[in-house]
Order: structure tokens, then sequence, then C-alpha cells
């Protein structure tokens, strides 16, 4: 699904990403972890096309098509969608308003007819109570005044709408009380199938409990060092990341 | 200005002998005393007429009908409302309505009333917008031939909308009009009135219009201002209003085009409980440049003015928002908010933003603030991640930058129109009865 090569990147001059390759296909969960700073992020905002990143050397193919030549928007509707650590507010914009202008956008460009309202309607009443989220979001400017949990839920109510290939969850799981991260896992696991993929970033293994990977990727300054089933992540909660960066150097 | 002297003589030539007759001739020499406004004058600080003033336009003494009609189906409101509609300053009888209309409520052309009711309408021109107040309101009276009457009877609610349409075409030579209307709301009456100002595409004509309006005790007007001549056309427009006790009056000023636009908002509040509500959105692209100024006189005790104004400039496009609130020394216990935030959505755009406040009492409650800024870039990306086009996601961030204003706009038929000329071509609105 996903193949990244080698891939160098830099932030405001300063190498960041040196070299990480990963392949992940149709199915399958990733997680990576890794110390701050070791770029976890960084690999996020590349793949979702944030323009203050700038690759340097390495590629990446979609399904099969050099990511770098698709824009922002051409990446989100080919399937890949980034659920932000950090959700943006955007005060005057709706969340039915961004929940359907998303839709249609990406139904559009798979040459699809755009929803009819009822239909929409019945879908994200059916997504908010799965997400235990209530029905006067909808009316809400987007995450505006939510709180940590709320941006977090709205992530997921965007995903399972959406139905993207492939999800990236950049640390889904900061800020989230045991409650909020049940709601959030059982979403991100609802959507788990033969043909959809995830690849989790997150500094604990916690998250993992509930959201199990088939790989674990151990993220050390730009490079993907280690990488095992989900017992590594117990063994780096266990013994931190010092002896893999010391075994590997 | 020679040009104006000779343009002017051949007007005024043909009128009868009178009251009207002296008056633009009066004002016609203000005009020429004054001239067009150069940037040394701090009232016209920011906006350059010179170009204007370089232009020599005509009064049109014919229209092409079918033209007016075809602009008039493409691109003019559809209301339930009472309808006067101009053409390049000519009064449009077979696209104007004012049928059924109640028997204390009087709307007329201004040409009908000033041969029908002379002492009437001389009592109600001039009184707030006379030769003195600014020199297009000079050169307004001096060429003033049409317009439009209102007259509300004490308890009247008008029980439809105003409608006031003036459509300016593509015409081969330029034309200037002068509409003037002038409006007396009598006591607890209620006015809603709609003007809304379209030119062709190819339209280089300049319009001039003023707005009278006295306000007896408790009455209330709702103005809304659909402002959308081409980008090749001259707008400069003023509206007076003198307000009596609890008096409310609203304004939306919706500026969406022209190559030049001076627009002037005037708010005498002379009445305890006297209160005016203005909200207003400058939209300018390519070389467009706007300027809006407001002033509001809280000249009794216990008098409220709230401002809302919103300016978004694309391209090389200039905006001014000036907004002046004056509290006499004895209008205590007022209240006084001016709120204004611009948006500039290229590097080249300019605003010039600047609310004051002179205050000469001491019980008052004023505030006021100014912000400028860009679209939020992080919004920008996230709604791209989604899947949303960069065009589109812009449209949408700029209407979201717009939404405080225009949800004042209350009917279906300005708000699409405003919402479309903000953010072009947004997906249809999600129909707000299925999500409850």
């Amino acid at each position: 699904m996903i193949e990244i090569k080698d891939l160098h990147a830099k932030v405001e001059g300063k190498p960041i990403l040196k070299g990480l390759s990963l392949s992940i296909k149709p199915g399958e969960v990733h997680a990576i972890m890794g110390p701050n700073g070791s770029g976890k992020s960084t690999l996020s905002a590349v793949l979702a096309g944030r323009s203050d990143y700038e690759v340097t050397s390495g590629s990446v193919t979609f399904f099969g098509k050099d990511l770098f030549e698709m824009s922002v928007e051409e990446r989100a509707c080919a399937g890949l969608m980034l659920a932000f650590q950090y959700p943006v507010e955007i005060p005057g914009v709706k969340n039915v308003y961004l929940l359907k202008a998303a839709l249609n956008a990406q139904r559009k460009a798979r040459g699809e007819p755009e929803i009819e309202a009822p239909t929409f309607m019945k879908l994200v009443r059916e997504k908010l109570k799965f997400m235990k989220i209530d029905n006067s979001f909808l009316h809400r400017a987007v995450n505006e005044g939510f709180s940590g949990g709320e941006k977090k839920r709205n992530e997921i109510l965007q995903m399972l709408i959406l139905e993207p290939k492939l999800v990236l969850l950049d640390e889904i799981d900061s800020g989230l009380d045991i409650d909020a991260l049940k709601v959030v896992s059982e979403g991100v696991n609802s959507l788990r199938d033969a043909g959809r993929s995830f690849l989790m970033i997150t500094h604990y293994q916690r998250l993992l409990d509930y959201i199990e990977p088939d790989f674990v990727h151990v993220l050390s300054d730009g490079q993907i060092i280690k990488t095992g089933d989900k017992s590594l992540a117990l063994e780096l909660e266990d013994r931190g990341y010092d002896w893999v960066v010391e075994e590997t150097a | 200005m020679k040009h104006y002297a000779q343009v002017f003589e051949a007007f005024n030539q043909g009128a009868d002998d009178g009251w009207l007759k002296s008056q633009r001739i009066a004002a016609f020499a203000r005009f020429e005393h004054l001239g067009f406004p150069t940037p040394a004058i701090e009232y016209w600080k920011y906006t350059d007429t010179k170009a204007l003033a370089k232009r020599d336009f005509k009064l049109a003494t014919d229209y092409d009908q079918q033209a007016a009609q075809q602009l008039m189906a493409d691109k003019g409101l559809q209301l339930d409302a009472y309808q006067l509609v101009f053409v390049d300053g000519l009064l449009c009888k077979e696209l104007s309505n004012l049928e059924g209309i109640q028997d204390a409520v009087v709307i007329e052309p201004l040409s009908q009333a000033l041969a029908t009711e002379l002492e009437l309408t001389s009592g109600m021109m001039g009184r707030l917008a006379g030769i003195d107040v600014d020199v297009f309101t000079a050169l307004n009276f001096a060429f003033v031939s049409e317009g439009v009457v209102v007259r509300v009877g004490n308890n009247q609610k008008v029980d439809k909308p105003l409608l006031v349409t003036y459509l300016s075409t593509a015409t081969e030579e330029a034309v200037m009009s002068h509409p003037r209307i002038l409006i007396a709301a009598g006591a607890s009456s209620e006015l809603q009135l709609i003007e809304h100002f379209i030119g062709a595409e190819e339209a280089k004509n300049f319009t001039n219009r003023v707005v009278e309006g006295v306000m007896e005790r408790n009455a209330k007007i709702h103005h809304t201002l659909l402002q959308q001549p081409s980008d090749k056309e001259w707008w400069v427009g003023r509206i007076q209003i003198e307000q009596k006790r609890d008096s409310r009056y609203t304004s939306h000023q919706m500026n969406l085009g022209g190559k030049l636009v001076r627009d002037d908002l005037v708010c005498d509040l002379n009445g305890t409980g006297a209160e005016c509500d203005f909200a207003g959105l400058l939209f300018g692209r390519n070389r467009q440049h706007m300027d809006i100024h407001t002033l509001v006189n809280h000249n009794a005790p216990l008098t409220n003015s709230f401002e809302t104004y919103k300016t978004i400039m694309n391209d090389r496009a200039s905006g001014v928002f000036n907004s002046m609130v004056i509290v006499k020394k004895d209008s205590q216990k007022i209240q006084a908010v001016q709120n204004n935030a611009n948006l500039l959505l290229s590097d080249q755009a300019l605003i010039n933003a600047k609310p004051e406040l002179e205050i000469y009492a001491d019980d008052v409650k004023c505030a006021h603030g100014a912000t400028t800024g860009q679209l939020d870039m992080d919004a920008l990306f996230f709604l791209r991640s989604r899947g949303i086009g960069e065009e589109e996601a812009r449209g949408l961030l700029t209407l979201a930058f717009a939404n405080e204003v225009i949800d004042k706009l209350e009917l279906p038929a300005i708000y699409n129109l405003v919402e479309t000329a903000v953010a072009g071509q947004l997906p249809h609105k999600i129909e707000l009865d299925l999500i409850q």
C-alpha cells in the first residue's frame, strides 16, 4: 500500500529524517515508537504533505503512485488520512459542513455523485452515536472550544465517515483519559479490515493495549533501527530506548 | 470641473424656476467651490478621487430596456417586496411595482413627489444631507432629480420590504446618477429597506446616492445595502439618519463591487434610548478600492451604538475602515462598541483601519478594537488534508471569517447572494431542517 524508501527530510534546514524505509501492506497495523526528536511527527507531516518540511531524497509510493507528486487534497482523496496530534480549531466552519464538504470532495475525486442530504445525515448520526458524541456537536465550529478528548474523538469521527485506506494516527493517545482512549480505540478498531492499514505514532505502550499492532518499529535519529512485534513495545516500556540504540550502534 | 459645469447648465436650464432650481444652483456652486477631495483632506486621506475627477460623465436620457430587463433577471433579488427600479438614474416603471401599499404609507419616486408634493418633499430634502455635509452630497443635490420618498405613518408597519434596485448598464458614454432617498418614519413605525446596486459587467458609470432618514419616537428601520457595481465603476454613497427617542436603526452594508467605492454612514442619536446597530462587509479584489466611514453622534444620554465591520481584501485591492463615535458632554450612560476585523488574502492587499472615539461625558461604556490578519495556514492545511481542494478550502475559511457579519442577513435570497460573492461556488449549504 505504501512504500517508503530511504526517506530524507529537513525542517528549517535541519535534517530530521535520515534514510527511513518502511513498507505497509493492506490490513497491517504498524506502530512507530521512539524518543522525543527522533522524527516521528516529521514522518507523518511529510506523508500528509505539510509544506514546511523539505524532502531531500528518497521516495514514497502510495498505491504505486509517487506520493510527492500529489497535492495534500489528492493524497486525502487517494485514501490517506492524518489524524492530527493537535487538531486545529476553525471558528466559523461548522463540523457538519466540514464533514459534508470533505466527503463530497472525496466522492467527486472517485467519480461518485454527491451524497444525498438524508443519507448523509443518517450516516453522520450513526457514527456520532458510535463515538458517543452529542448531535449538537454538528452545529459547533470545528474543534472550537473542544477539550483535548473531544478533538481526538472528532478526528476519529472524520475517519469513520471518510473511510480512508491508510490512517496515520499521530499520538492519538496524548491527552486522553482511559475512557476517552477506549472510545477512540474502539473507533479505530471498528475500521480494521483486510484492506485498510494504520500507522500509529506513539510514545506510550498503553495505546497498543487497545489497538494491537502487527509490527512495532523503533525510530531513532531519523531511521528505523529495530522492528519487532508487539512484545517489542512491552520491552521498550520496561527498559526504555537506550538499549536499542546501543545495540544497533 | 468644466465638464460638470456644462452638464449642469444644460440640466438645470430646462427646470422650472422655483425652490428646486435655486437649490441646485447653490449646491453646484458649493461643489465647484470644494472641488473633488484630495488625500490632503484628513477625511479623504486614503481615498484618492483624482482618477474619478478626470472622467466625464453624462446624464442618461434614455436606456436600453432589454438590457435592463436582462440585468434584472440575471442579478436582481427575487423577493416579495415593494419594488422600485432605476436604470442609469432613470425610473423604470416596467420593472417597478408599488401595488397594494397600505393607506398610511407613502412610497413614491422622488420625481413624482417633487411634482405633486413639493412643499412636503422640500422639507425632507437637504435637512440632514445638505450641501455643506460633503462635496459629493452637494454634487448629488445639484443633479438630484430621481430617487424615492418614503413616509410611514405613526404605528404603521410596512407589511413588505421595500426593494430599491439601481441598475447600471453598459452605455456607449459613461453616465452618472445622483439618486436620493428621503425617509420619514413616523412614531412606532417599522420599515425594511433594501437597496441593491447592480452593474453590468462592462458598465463604467458613476453613482452618487444619498439617503436621508428621520426616525420619530420608537421607529424602527432595517436597512440593507447590497452594493455590486462592476469593477470599472465609481460608487459614492452617504446615509444620514436622525434618531429620536427609543428609535432603532440597523444597517447591513455589503460592499462587494466597484472600482472606487466610498460609503459614508452617519447616525445622530438625538433622543434618549435611541440605538443603532451597524454591520458591514467590504470585499475587494483585483485593484478595487473600498472606503467605509461611519460616524455616530451620541447626542443624548442612554443611547447605544454597535458596529461590526469586516473587510476582506485580495490581490491588489485596498480597503479603508474609519469609524468615529462622538459622545457629547451630557450624554451619560451610553454604550458604544466598535468591532473591526480585517483579512488580507494576498501580500499586495492593503487595509487602513481606524476606529476612533471622542468622549466628553464621564459615565460611558465604550469599547473598540481592530485586528488585521491572514488566513490561518494550519486551518487551510487541515481542510485540504480532508480532501477539500485548496480553492474551496480558502473559500470556506474566507466565508467563515465573514460569517459574523453575513449571518445577520436574515433573508435567504440576500444571504445566498453575499455568500456566493464572498466564497465563490461553495457546495450547497446543508439543509438546516435535516439536522435536528
